[in-house]
This record gives C-alpha cells, sequence and structure tokens, in this order.
C-alpha cells in the first residue's frame, strides 16, 4: 500500500517511527523499572497464588500416585461387576506399600471424600494386610469387610483414577457425577451449598442497598457543609475505619446480644417485654447491622468524591427553571452521581461477598456466608481443594458481577475517588 | 399597556448571613418593566445576595421584595418564574443542548411541539441552531454562555437574572456577547437584572445601574449620568478615571466654590455634597475634561510637569505633577498638534470649574 511510500522520515533520514522509539526507550525503561517493585509483588502475591488455588482445586494426582498397581489394572476394568483379581493384587500392593510408609491415612481420607465408609474398611485392611498370604487377593480382601465386597466402593475408587478432575466444582454446585457418569444433583437434604451461595448474593445485595441508602445522605452533606463541620463529619465517618475490624464487630456483640445494649433499650422504652428480648445475633440480623455499618465507608467516600464535584449552582440553576426540589434533585443531580454510586455499590458488593469475620462471629449458623465455608473447609477438613475449587467459583461469580456491571453501567462512569 | 415603573421593587430590605453584620442595608430599588439594570459594585458590596434573594435563594431578613406587586418572599424559587443565568453557566453536563433547554418546558408542561418551537426560537435567537445534539461539554465557553442565556429566556420569564455571566471569557469574547446580550435584550424586551464587578460592561449594557458598596445603592442613575455626574466620592473613583485633590471649602456660592488645596492654590470646582464653606472636600475631575494649551477661556488655569507618558495608540497617557498632585492624568488625543508633549516639559492645563466635582471627602 502507500503506507511505504509515505514514511516519513527525520532530517537525518532515519524513519520517525524507529526514532521516536530509540528516544523513548530510555524513558520507557525507567518506567519499567519503577514499576517492576509492584509488578513482581503483584505475581508473587496474586497471581501465583490464584493460579495454584487453581491448580490445586482440580489437582488429584495424589491418589492416582498412591494406587498406580491399581489404576493400571482398573484401564481393563468395566465397572459393571466387581474387578477381577488383578485390580485386587495391585491395590494390595499399592496399600501395602502405603501402611509400611505410614502414608495411608491420607488416603483413607480423600477415598472418604469421595464415598462415606471407606475410612473404616481401609482401617481393617491395614491390621489385617500383614497377615495375608500370596495369592487370591480378591478373596482374602473381601473376606476383610463385607463392604469390599460392594462394587459402588471399587466404582468409587475408579472416578478417582483420574489425575484431574472437576468433581470439586460439582460438589461446590451439590451435585455430582453418579455411577454412570452423568452430572446430577445431590439429594434435595444435601443442597447445602446452594443455600450458601444464595445466602451469600443475598446479603452481599442487602448489605449493598443498606449502605447506599444511608451514605448517600452523609455524602451530600459532607460535600456541601462548610469546611469546618464537614471534616468534623469525615473524621466520624473514618473514625470506625482506623478501628481493628474485629474490635468493630466485637462491640457490635456487645450492641446485639440479648442482654445487650440494644436490647436493653428496647425493654426500657417497652418496645418489648423483658421476657421475650428479639435475637439479634447470630442470624442474618446481626450479619446485616455489623456489615453495613463496617463497609459504609466504602460507599461514602467514592460518592463523596463525586458530590464534591458537582457545582451546587446546578441544583439552583434546576430549581430557578422552575423544577421542584425534588425534579431539580432527580433529574438533575442524581444522573450526575452516578459514577460514585457505581463504584460504590460495586465495591461494597465485592467486599460484601467475600466477607469473612464479621459474619463469622456474629452470623451464627443463619447468617454464616461462602466465605466462612471456604474457611471451615481450610482449617477443619483440611479438603483444600474443595476450599479452592469454591474460592475461584467466588471470583468468577463476582468477575461475572464485574462483567454484568460494565455492561449496564459502563465501568469508565465507575469513579473512585 | 402602561409600562409598569415598578415591576420589580426592594422595600426596605436588610440582609444578614451571621445577625452581626448587614450585608445589604435598607435597600429600596424600584426596577421598571423591560429595563435593564445593572448592579454593579467590588465584591463583597451586597450586590450578588440582591440577585440572590430575588431569585428566592436567599430570604431578606427584613423587608419585602415585589414582582409585579405581589410580595414574593415566601415563593420558592421554582415558583417565581424568573430566568437565571450563573456565573460558570451552570448547564447540566449530562443533557444535551435540547434536553438543557427543555427541562423548563418540561416542567411545565409545555407540549413537545410547543416546546420544539420555542426551543428553535431561543437557539436562533442566540445563533445557536443546529447545535441540539452536542454536550456542553463539547462547546467552547462562549457557546455555553449562549446556551445559558437561551435557557434562561426559553420559557419566556418575566425577570432574566444575570449573574457575572461573562467572567469566564476572554476580553475580545466577553465584548462580542456584551452586544449580543443587549440585542436580545431590546429585542425581545424581558427585564433584565444584571450582576458584574466590571464597569465597562456595565456602562455599555444597561439602561440603568445600581452602583453598590457596603451593602448600600451608592447611586442609581443612567451610564452617563453616572459617568458624567457621580453623586460621591466613591462613584467617581469607581466608575472611569478621574483626578482627586483633597482640600478646604473656602468660599461657597450656590453653583461655585473655591477650594484651597494642601499646597495653598485654589481651584474653582462645582459643589455637589459640600453645603458651606469651611467643610473639607475631595475634587474630582475626569481626566478628558481637562485641556491642555487651550485657546478657550476656562476658570481653573495651572501649570504642571510631564511625569510620565504612555502611548496607547489613539491616545498618550500623561501623568503630570499638578497642584502637589503628582498623579495628575491626562488623555491627550494622538495628532501632530501635541508635539511638545516630552518628558519634563512643563504645559498648561486648563478646566471648567462644572467638571470640576467637590464631593465628600470619604
Amino acid at each position: 500500500m502507500s503506507s511505504e511510500t509515505q514514511k516519513i522520515l527525520t532530517t537525518d533520514g532515519i524513519p520517525l517511527e524507529e526514532s521516536l522509539k530509540k528516544a523513548e526507550k530510555k524513558n520507557k525503561i525507567k518506567a519499567f523499572l519503577l514499576v517492576c517493585p509492584l509488578l513482581l509483588f503483584l505475581v508473587i502475591t496474586y497471581v501465583f497464588p490464584i493460579g495454584d488455588m487453581l491448580f490445586r482445586s482440580i489437582d488429584d494426582r495424589m491418589v492416582t500416585n498412591m494406587l498406580p498397581k491399581t489404576y493400571k489394572a482398573m484401564e481393563q476394568w468395566d465397572g459393571k461387576q466387581l474387578p477381577p483379581e488383578e485390580v485386587f493384587e495391585g491395590f494390595y500392593l499399592d496399600y501395602k506399600k502405603l501402611v509400611e510408609e505410614k502414608t495411608f491415612g491420607k488416603l483413607a481420607t480423600q477415598l472418604n471424600y469421595e464415598k462415606n465408609g471407606f475410612k473404616s474398611i481401609l482401617k481393617k485392611l491395614k491390621r489385617k494386610i500383614t497377615k495375608f498370604e500370596e495369592g487370591n487377593y480378591k478373596e482374602q480382601i473381601m473376606a476383610v469387610h463385607k463392604r469390599w465386597a460392594d462394587v459402588e466402593y471399587w466404582r468409587a475408587l475408579k472416578r478417582r483414577a483420574p489425575a484431574y478432575s472437576y468433581s470439586k466444582y460439582l460438589k461446590g454446585m451439590d451435585m455430582y457425577e453418579n455411577e454412570d457418569g452423568k452430572i446430577v444433583q445431590v439429594s434435595e437434604d444435601r443442597r447445602i451449598h446452594k443455600i450458601l451461595w444464595v445466602r451469600t448474593v443475598e446479603v452481599a445485595f442487602f448489605v449493598t442497598v443498606f449502605c447506599f441508602l444511608m451514605a448517600y445522605p452523609i455524602a451530600h452533606l459532607l460535600a456541601t457543609l462548610p469546611m469546618k463541620y464537614s471534616n468534623l463529619l469525615m473524621i466520624c465517618v473514618l473514625l470506625p475505619f482506623w478501628t481493628s475490624l474485629l474490635v468493630r464487630t466485637a462491640s457490635w456483640m456487645i450492641l446485639l446480644q440479648q442482654q445487650g445494649i440494644v436490647n436493653d433499650f428496647f425493654v426500657w422504652i417497652g418496645l418489648v417485654a423483658d421476657d421475650n428480648r428479639p435475637e439479634m445475633m447470630y442470624n442474618k440480623v446481626g450479619t446485616y447491622v455489623a456489615m453495613t455499618q463496617i463497609l459504609l465507608p466504602f460507599m461514602v467516600l467514592p460518592l463523596y468524591s463525586v458530590m464534591k464535584t458537582i457545582s451546587p449552582s446546578l441544583m439552583r440553576a434546576g430549581k430557578s427553571l422552575g423544577g421542584t426540589p425534588f425534579v431539580a434533585f432527580w433529574k438533575v443531580y442524581f444522573p450526575l452521581t452516578i459514577p460514585g454510586i457505581g463504584a460504590g455499590c460495586l465495591l461494597v458488593f465485592i467486599l460484601a461477598i467475600g466477607y469473612y469475620i464479621t459474619p463469622a462471629l456474629v452470623g451464627g449458623a443463619s447468617g454464616t456466608l461462602i466465605s466462612n465455608h471456604i474457611a471451615f473447609h481450610m482449617k477443619s477438613t483440611l479438603d483444600w481443594s474443595f476450599a479452592s475449587a469454591m474460592g475461584l467459583m467466588l471470583l468468577t461469580g463476582v468477575l461475572a458481577i464485574y462483567w454484568v456491571y460494565n455492561k449496564l453501567v459502563g465501568v469508565d462512569n465507575i469513579k473512585l475517588g | 399597556m402602561p409600562k409598569n415603573e415598578q415591576f420589580v421593587r426592594f422595600d426596605k430590605v436588610d440582609k444578614s448571613y451571621d445577625g452581626k453584620v448587614l450585608v445589604v442595608k435598607d435597600l429600596n430599588l424600584d426596577i421598571a418593566e423591560g429595563e435593564f439594570i445593572t448592579m454593579l459594585g467590588p465584591s463583597g458590596s451586597g450586590k450578588t445576595t440582591c440577585l440572590m434573594m430575588l431569585a428566592g435563594f436567599e430570604t431578606p431578613t427584613n423587608g419585602e421584595i415585589y414582582l409585579d406587586n405581589n410580595p414574593i418572599s415566601n415563593i420558592p424559587p421554582h415558583k417565581r418564574g424568573i430566568g437565571m443565568v450563573f456565573q460558570n453557566y451552570a448547564l447540566f453536563p449530562h443533557m444535551t443542548v435540547y434536553e438543557n433547554l427543555a427541562f423548563p418546558l418540561r416542567v411545565r408542561k409545555v407540549s413537545k411541539e410547543d416546546a420544539d418551537k420555542k426551543i428553535d426560537k431561543a437557539l436562533s435567537m442566540v445563533s445557536l441552531s443546529g447545535f441540539e445534539n452536542r454536550m456542553p461539554g463539547q462547546l467552547s465557553g462562549g457557546q455555553q454562555q449562549r446556551v445559558a442565556v437561551a435557557r434562561a429566556l426559553v420559557f419566556d420569564p418575566a425577570v432574566v437574572l444575570m449573574d457575572e455571566p461573562l467572567g469566564a471569557l476572554d476580553k475580545n469574547l466577553r465584548e462580542s456577547m456584551q452586544y449580543e446580550i443587549k440585542h436580545i435584550h431590546e429585542s425581545i424586551g424581558v427585564t433584565v437584572v444584571y450582576v458584574t464587578h466590571d464597569q465597562g460592561e456595565a456602562l455599555t449594557m444597561s439602561n440603568r445601574i445600581a452602583v453598590f458598596n457596603d451593602g448600600k445603592v451608592q447611586q442609581l442613575s443612567s451610564p452617563d449620568k453616572l459617568y458624567e455626574e457621580p453623586v460621591n466620592s466613591f462613584v467617581a473613583e469607581f466608575i472611569g478615571e478621574n483626578n482627586r485633590f483633597s482640600g478646604q471649602v473656602t468660599d461657597f456660592s450656590k453653583d461655585k466654590c473655591k477650594v484651597k488645596l494642601n499646597d495653598g492654590s485654589e481651584i474653582l470646582a462645582n459643589p455637589i455634597t459640600v453645603k458651606s464653606s469651611g467643610e473639607k472636600t475631595i475634587v474630582s475631575l475626569r481626566p478628558e475634561r481637562a485641556l491642555i494649551n487651550t485657546d478657550e477661556k476656562m476658570e481653573n488655569n495651572f501649570k504642571g510637569k510631564i511625569e510620565e507618558v504612555i502611548y496607547h495608540g489613539d491616545h498618550t497617557r500623561v501623568r503630570l505633577n499638578l497642584l502637589g498632585n503628582n498623579d495628575f492624568i491626562l488623555k491627550v488625543p494622538n495628532s501632530s498638534a501635541n508635539m511638545e508633549i516630552k518628558l519634563g516639559n512643563e504645559i498648561n492645563v486648563s478646566w471648567n470649574s462644572f467638571d470640576a466635582r467637590a464631593l465628600d471627602p470619604k
């Protein structure tokens, strides 16, 4: 095309683009070196852990590596009837090795996730395995416990054969791959994760709404009051922000408990009877109240920074042109604050959806969220791959919300300050 | 229909923000229908406060404001039907030009066709036809200003208030907008109350000017009278340039008085505020009223030494040392007759006693 002929040259005859690149090179290197520490920090503290988490959530090599001979033999097994002798022999050899290395406990834990009851029969097998005679391992193993003769357990074992699996994700959605390889829902009474997901989104949504309703007037006042009052108010907004999260949550516990200050006050003004104090903690109410208070500054600050830039003469213009105060507010002021609303809502929602400490302390059973469940699996059941899977699902959910939000409001319209 | 001479009336209006200081003191002001009146004064003189009280954003502490004989102190701004042009335009940044202009019509429930007609008319009046779909941010300062004017006029208000609307524009644009606003006022005959601290703007645009200082109207008159016949030394000093001599009245008659200056010489002056001999006074004389080397017979003739000459193109500014006043300014038209104006020369300066106004000593 003609672009070749139109290439602009500098006075020295070097193409302009090259010359520019050369001239800018030093600055670019400097700029890169300046951001380098941050980049490294992000890679180390953000990209690696998330990558590791993603990997962990699908990594199922532990069982595969523990039972190599078993799975080799299982390749020929169709899974319809009890596996042939070779499988039993392989399993015997693998398991014996694990017992000698004293790492069979991990296998028991892992297999028990797959099917309840594995732990006890593996323990029983461990005790008997030293006395096994050579040959005919099928009979010997089946003799240890009748469940070893149940084809379901062998199928469960086979399901753990692949080195990578998405079964944790299915579990997070209350689903599993049944014996026929179909993805089905778990029985109704065991669908706990669904309840948690719905509750988490619900709590995050309402906390965002409450925060918005409370923060809007505060931010407006902050933006319009004369300096000396607005500074004071700003400190009032930020003071809780500077206090430890735990302290704030604990103070809510003092306020909201059944013998707490709020309840005492209700009894004192005669709103409730002394023997009929409402429960405001260890349920959703406590979670709502405490989380709204804690996340409020995240809504106030973006709103404030946007409102600060709106000239008061705009409202006056709206009124002088004949709009009632409400019309002037709704048609003029409110649309101009949307970037702040967007930023605040997104911030609060994303923070709320992964909130942990507050629901853990004041949430009780009906107020715990998905994050508490993740922590539970991290700390108590030690099923890290499941915790990772749920963490990633949460992350995906947030990204999806961000995407929808971008489509609706437009990220360009967000103003964080 | 006879013109209402008291279309807008400030009646003994006081305003205080903190209960200690009066920002506006005992303001009495009548504005006739269709008049272009300017409130002129230095910042902090109370002129904007008056405008805000008229618009309804401030309430008078005492007294009452009447619009077409109806008291309006208790009417909220949106029911007053007064158009307003703000200093920083106050266009709604999220609406197009069309929507900005449609706002006052929509809240008045004007039908779409009527509104379109009015918006067309208003935009063509400020020569911005075809800009309907632009956002305010895409317009230049002058264009935004025109939109603001069009928006204040589109709903046919009886009174339009303008609060230093040209303050943010550069000099050339400001001057052309002054004429434009003046022409719009003449063509539609709306009552305009205009606030500015720029005396040039006030003089070119207004029917009458109210000079504010210290919360009070110092003088209310037409531009020419204000310039030629200031009633006190503040107005004389604030409007245009003037040469000042302070001294004491030694001889007093009905239309002439003799003023003894601090250096001992005596000049004849026109007594405006002085009432008797013995009073202290400041005599104010416009630079263009003093002539050099003239053949005309004038009552005051003195010699002055040229201290500074500044060339201004069409005229030359000459600073003289005259009668002990080192800051006596003369404006000499540039013509070949005035070649002897050189630094250090002595020249004859004369003026009539009528033009030397003996005012309050302040």
